[in-house]
């Protein structure tokens, strides 16, 4: 072989590199700018809700549940949105509904994460028994509507934000267990891990540094879909009577409470409900254009 | 075939046995509830002997496995018990009201199943088009909102803005069917558009996933007609992921049904369980969520088994 | 067997045409081209081998010729002249209708591209009949004199079978009797043996060729196999990132390649190591029996010695334990009975049971750099983190150590400690594998298909740069491979694997001259050689032979 191949060999070798130091500031940024609509949409959406929830006391012209007017007042100078079935300001209870709401959902699905984010990649890593009598468990425990379990037990337990939290992440969490295993499965498979098995590395070390940073997209993903279907399932249970209970304000309670007056045409009660779908909704978007990006992923949900 | 009537074995018994897990689960649930419930029912202040006669009449002073065996065959042979809250046998409670739910939730398959696998299909075939893009976007919106929200902007829409329909669902059982039809539209509608979004896009997910098989663009490359590439290739390989996506929509229906009902003050079950979490009335709750949950394995259930009744590496072993 | 020579059969008359063709492919949203203005004729019942390492756009070329393009590819520019019809503007009922009647297409698994639904014999008659060409009654009657020709065996009957129900080898047969159905003027082979054993490999090309003769069909052969082109193809191009290198007759190019390029691939397949004989043994598998999960024994009483300083290569097909014997040595798979000896002390079975200083002694480097290393760490901390877990080195010292290694591997320190593994090309990735390997002061490292998932060019530097690092450091290797050149450049000693058992274990010279093991003779004879007469003279010579060189798979 001549060396003039060699040369080339090499070169061929070496064509397919891209620039090894990234700004990944400068490319967040292009990505961002490049973002279809409806993502920019959504995310301008979620820091505007993250905005009013964190400055909620600020914001407010009222106390969270301050009866400062007659009941069902009409939207006015006074009432910018009139007042609810107890003569307390429709919006300042519903800047507070952001602060309450959004921070439950936003526990809960951290909770769920945290559980079933672990045992779902000790799961994918271990394999064996502890891998079967956890999906087991889990088969079980996803056999029951998740709605329909937190009634019964919120029913045995009782309504208050930390049952409620609680009982959610759990039931919740299941379903992070069975994605955190089967994308960590995928991972755990790679010779890469069977490298560090065979370094003698301990399970922290293959959970956190080996498979965890291999996984991030999907549950990044997953974290946007969990949040919404938690945020709704809370306002249901709240819009049923067994949710947040009084007199903390919440959107989902807000829209029971008030519901009197859709019979009479009014709408009132149902700016609760838009801002719960409004959130969703860009969620939604964000979460689909990430999706998009990081395609091949997940279809769907 | 011996090895497809068995996977078919093991799968049923793998669902009694879900079921019956999920009934200990939801017994026990009951059993961890802090405090008596006969003192909790009857009040601090009952005197001692009214509280034994009680147990007793309830069975609580037996051990709990004996009760939890006496429960699991009282409902195999339809008897849930009494509830607390009345004292009526629960079974005569759940019996029409069972009957109503399932109406419902009959009626909103009939319009959301056809519906969502259409839009789906066209989605996936069309993958891209302004179509695809504009029902995607029309989707993601419509997962997003809450039951309740839909319901009520039907309601101040078909009700109170233009009068069509009543907002109360106060059906029974005399009615003539197309009153409960008329009068059952605005939930079954509701519930449509809860339902279309999921199933539609799970369609489009299972069709799309599907036609980036090697084999179908083998099929492309015999230069076949597009729509026998579809119906001939495609479709005989796509009953199991749409079963799939059909029964757990079904499934995630019969759940939805329980926000619907409150607001339409639909006589069904999901209302009765609502009223009874409220009033803390444990054996209805009991009772329902047993069927409730019942119900959504059964539809699991058959998911699994149609997936495995046509898969063609099952129905002609080696 | 047809025994007519090549340029009898060859019409004079063009048939396919291409000029300037251009494809684009996207990624990350943007278009990129993929193929840049390629050129080639090709003539009635000529066979055109379309050769190229990975990333050379030989499959898209091939599809172009049907003026297909898959999904996120698009052909933007030239002309794809078919019989005098234009395949790049042509309507899209144009092409269907040439499609499966005049073009027809091989896949590489045929597996994944018969459709499980149906029986073979459905989807054979399916083009013939749709297209009008026959009705369904004359094709199943041709179904089973062509499933005849290519040797399928109850070729009455195998047609009703379901694509699952046929192994790998008869169902890539099955595959070109289907795209035979019309008796093509052109039929494209996309890497239609790639997916075989090599034992199952020939079979097939022994089919393919016969068959394209004896109709005459022309035939463009996609492969990144040398020597299978050189069997099969009257004329070859070369194909490098997506523009023709070079294009001669098979026998010009494969005795006078002209271009630097093509000689470069011609030699890679020359390396050759001159054994050296050793007793010091450094580990010894004694009669291992192993299993997954307890069922059907997977490795059958193995027994495998690594001298010390010398390279093992163990040779077998898929299935035959070369990859469990590995995982049996390094304890991921604790063997049921035997036990390894590593420097005259029994290792412990269970990996978890094993001392850290036994774990370092014993390094591994896979088949796919790509699934070796983590991606989402940087090439610093994956050869750092060795250094640090097993010599204690931290902060200064590890990097310092780091650089060290990589200079070793010839990679410059500077340039590439803070990559991530997706910035570097495949090679480079295979070479941090062996630095990480090599940071942890390893006695032996069991190389596992190391160089099968590179293009040769880069395999044989990778191969040269293990030979080096086995003389400067005194390492053994144990060499696991499918690849008979990769077992002449690299071994000094050569164990035969079959069906989870030991066939021979030998210095290389004695395995490799006559007279061998009966299971030797067909997998060595089997492997395709760069003479375009090779093939033919191997049939001859096994037809010759006594009937129990029966072929797997028949």
């Amino acid at each position: 072989m001549s060396d003039e191949v060699e040369e080339d060999a090499r070169s061929a070798d070496a064509i397919a590199i891209p620039l090894a130091d990234r700004d990944w500031k400068r490319d967040m940024w292009r990505d961002l700018k490049k973002a279809p609509l409806t993502a920019k949409f959504g995310i301008l959406v979620i820091a505007s809700y993250v905005f009013v929830a964190l400055f909620a006391p600020v914001l407010t012209p009222y106390g969270e549940s301050e009866i400062v007017g007659s009941e069902f007042d009409v939207w006015g100078d006074k009432f910018i949105l009139g007042t609810d079935n107890l003569g307390r300001d429709m919006l300042t209870r519903l800047i507070y509904g952001a602060r309450n709401t959004l921070g439950i959902a936003f526990l809960t699905t951290l909770l769920a994460f945290a559980v079933g984010g672990c045992l779902g990649l000790l799961a994918s890593i271990l394999r064996g028994w502890v891998d079967q009598v956890l999906s087991r468990i889990v088969d079980i425990f996803m056999a029951i509507p998740v709605l329909i379990f937190a009634l019964v037990l919120l029913t045995i337990f009782g309504s208050n934000a930390q049952n409620l939290i609680i009982i959610i992440a759990l039931l919740d969490s299941t379903r992070v267990f069975r994605l955190c295993r089967a994308v960590g499965m995928n991972v755990a498979v790679m010779d890469f891990v069977e490298v560090a098995k065979l370094r003698g590395e301990g399970l922290p070390w293959i959970m956190f540094r080996e498979i965890l940073p291999n996984i991030l997209p999907p549950l990044v993903v997953e974290f946007g879909l969990r949040f919404c279907f938690v945020f709704l399932l809370i306002a249901a249970l709240s819009f049923l009577g067994v949710g947040i209970q009084p007199p903390t304000a919440d959107w989902g309670s807000m829209v029971r409470d008030n519901a009197t007056l859709i019979t009479y045409g009014d709408i009132t009660p149902l700016l609760p409900a838009a801002a719960i779908a409004l959130l969703t909704v860009g969620v939604n978007f964000v979460v689909d254009w990430f999706l998009h990006k990081t395609s091949g992923l997940r279809d769907d949900h | 075939m011996g090895k497809l009537i068995t996977l078919v074995i093991q799968r049923l018994g793998l669902g009694l046995l879900t079921l019956l897990a999920v009934s200990l689960i939801i017994f026990l649930g009951v059993e961890l509830l802090p405090g008596d419930i006969a003192t909790e029912i009857l009040g601090q202040d009952a005197l001692p002997e009214t509280v034994e006669v009680f147990r007793r009449e309830l069975g609580l002073d037996k051990p709990p496995h004996i009760r939890y065996i006496d429960w699991v065959l009282g409902v195999i042979q339809g008897d849930f018990g009494t509830s607390f809250a009345n004292q009526r046998e629960i079974s005569d409670l759940i019996g029409f009201r069972l009957a109503n739910t399932l109406f419902l939730a009959l009626m909103t398959s009939a319009i959301a199943v056809p519906f969502s696998l259409v839009c789906g299909v066209l989605a996936a075939l069309y993958r891209n088009s302004l179509y695809d893009r504009a029902i995607n976007t029309f989707t993601l919106t419509s997962i997003s909102f809450p039951e309740f929200f839909i319901a009520y902007i039907l309601i101040i829409m078909f009700s109170q803005q233009l009068g069509w329909f009543p907002s109360l669902s106060n059906v029974d059982m005399d009615m003539p069917l197309w009153e409960r039809i008329y009068k059952c539209l605005l939930p079954a509608a509701t519930m449509t558009l809860a339902v279309f979004a999921h199933m539609m896009r799970q369609t489009r997910a299972a069709i799309i996933n599907l036609l980036a098989s090697p084999y179908i663009e083998m099929a492309n490359l015999k230069g076949l007609q597009r729509f026998r590439v579809v119906v001939h290739h495609a479709l005989p390989n796509a009953w199991a992921p749409i079963a799939t996506v059909i029964a757990l929509n079904l499934a995630y229906l019969v759940v939805s049904v329980v926000v619907v009902e409150v607001v339409f003050v639909y006589p069904g079950l999901g209302q009765l369980m609502v009223d009874s979490v409220i009033v803390r009335d444990l054996p209805v709750v009991q009772a329902c969520s047993l069927v409730f949950a019942a119900t959504y394995i059964l539809l699991n259930l058959t998911a699994d088994l149609i997936s495995i009744v046509t898969n063609p590496r099952l129905l002609h072993p080696k | 067997m047809t025994t007519k020579p090549k340029k009898q059969a060859k019409d004079s008359e063009v048939l396919l045409s291409i000029r300037n063709l251009h494809i684009e492919g996207q990624s990350d949203e943007e278009w990129h081209p993929i193929v840049k203005g390629v050129d080639f004729d090709l003539h009635r019942g000529e066979v055109l081998g379309l050769i190229g390492e990975s990333g050379a756009g030989k499959s898209t070329i091939g599809l172009a010729a049907m003026g297909f393009a898959r999904p996120g590819c698009k052909i933007t520019q030239g002309d794809i002249m078919f019989d005098g019809v234009n395949l790049f503007n042509a309507t899209e009922n144009d092409k269907r209708s040439l499609r499966g009647v005049r073009i027809s297409y091989v896949a590489q698994s045929a597996a994944a591209s018969f459709n499980p639904a149906h029986r073979l014999i459905e989807q054979y008659s399916e083009a013939p009949v749709q297209h009008g060409v026959m009705d369904e009654k004359e094709a199943h009657a041709e179904a089973i004199t062509l499933f005849e020709k290519l040797q399928l065996p109850d070729p009455h009957t195998i047609g009703f079978r379901y694509p699952h129900q046929v192994s790998g080898g008869q169902l890539q047969r099955a595959m070109t009797a289907m795209a035979m159905a019309c008796k093509p003027d052109l039929i494209i082979f996309d890497e239609p043996t790639t997916a075989l054993d090599v034992t199952t490999q020939i079979e097939v090309l022994a089919a393919i060729k016969d068959i394209v003769h004896e109709f005459n069909t022309a035939a463009i052969y996609i492969t990144h196999d040398l020597a299978v082109v050189a069997q099969m193809a009257d004329k070859i191009i070369v194909l490098r990132y997506g523009e023709v290198v070079e294009e001669a007759d098979t026998r010009k190019m494969l005795s006078k390649p002209e271009k630097a390029y093509t000689k470069s691939l011609w030699a890679v397949r020359s390396l050759q190591k001159k054994e050296q004989p050793s007793d010091d043994i450094l580990l010894e598998m004694r009669n291992i029996d192993a299993s997954y999960g307890g069922g059907v024994k997977v490795l059958k009483n193995v027994s495998i010695k690594v001298p010390k300083q010398r390279t093992v290569a163990v040779v077998g097909e898929s299935g035959s334990g070369k990859s469990t014997a590995a995982r049996a040595i390094t304890g991921l798979l604790p063997p049921m009975k035997g036990e390894v000896i590593f420097k005259g002390e029994t290792l412990s079975a269970a990996l978890k049971d094993r001392k850290a200083d036994d774990l370092r002694k014993l390094q591994m480097i896979y088949q796919m750099p790509d699934t070796a290393l983590n991606p989402r760490m940087r090439i610093r901390d994956i050869i750092g983190r060795p250094v640090q877990f097993y010599m204690g080195l931290s902060g200064k010292k590890r990097d310092e150590r780091v650089s060290e290694l990589l200079n070793m591997i010839e990679m410059e320190p500077n340039q590439y400690v803070d990559r991530f593994p997706g910035e570097l090309s495949g090679g480079q990735k295979q070479r941090v594998c062996i630095a990480r390997a090599l940071a942890a002061e390893p006695e032996l490292i069991i190389c596992d298909e190391v160089t099968s998932a590179l293009d040769q060019l880069v395999a044989e530097e990778i191969l040269k740069l293990l030979q080096h690092l086995q003389d400067e450091l005194e390492l053994s290797y144990m060499f696991i491979t499918h690849d008979l050149a990769t077992v002449r450049a690299i071994a000094d000693e050569i164990v035969v694997m079959l069906q989870g058992e030991v066939v021979e274990q030998g210095l290389k010279t004695e395995i490799l001259t006559p007279p061998h093991h009966e299971y030797t003779d067909l997998l060595l004879s089997s492997v395709p050689e760069m003479d375009p007469d090779w093939l033919e003279g191997l049939l001859k010579e096994r037809a010759k032979k006594k009937p129990s060189i029966q072929l797997a798979g028949n």
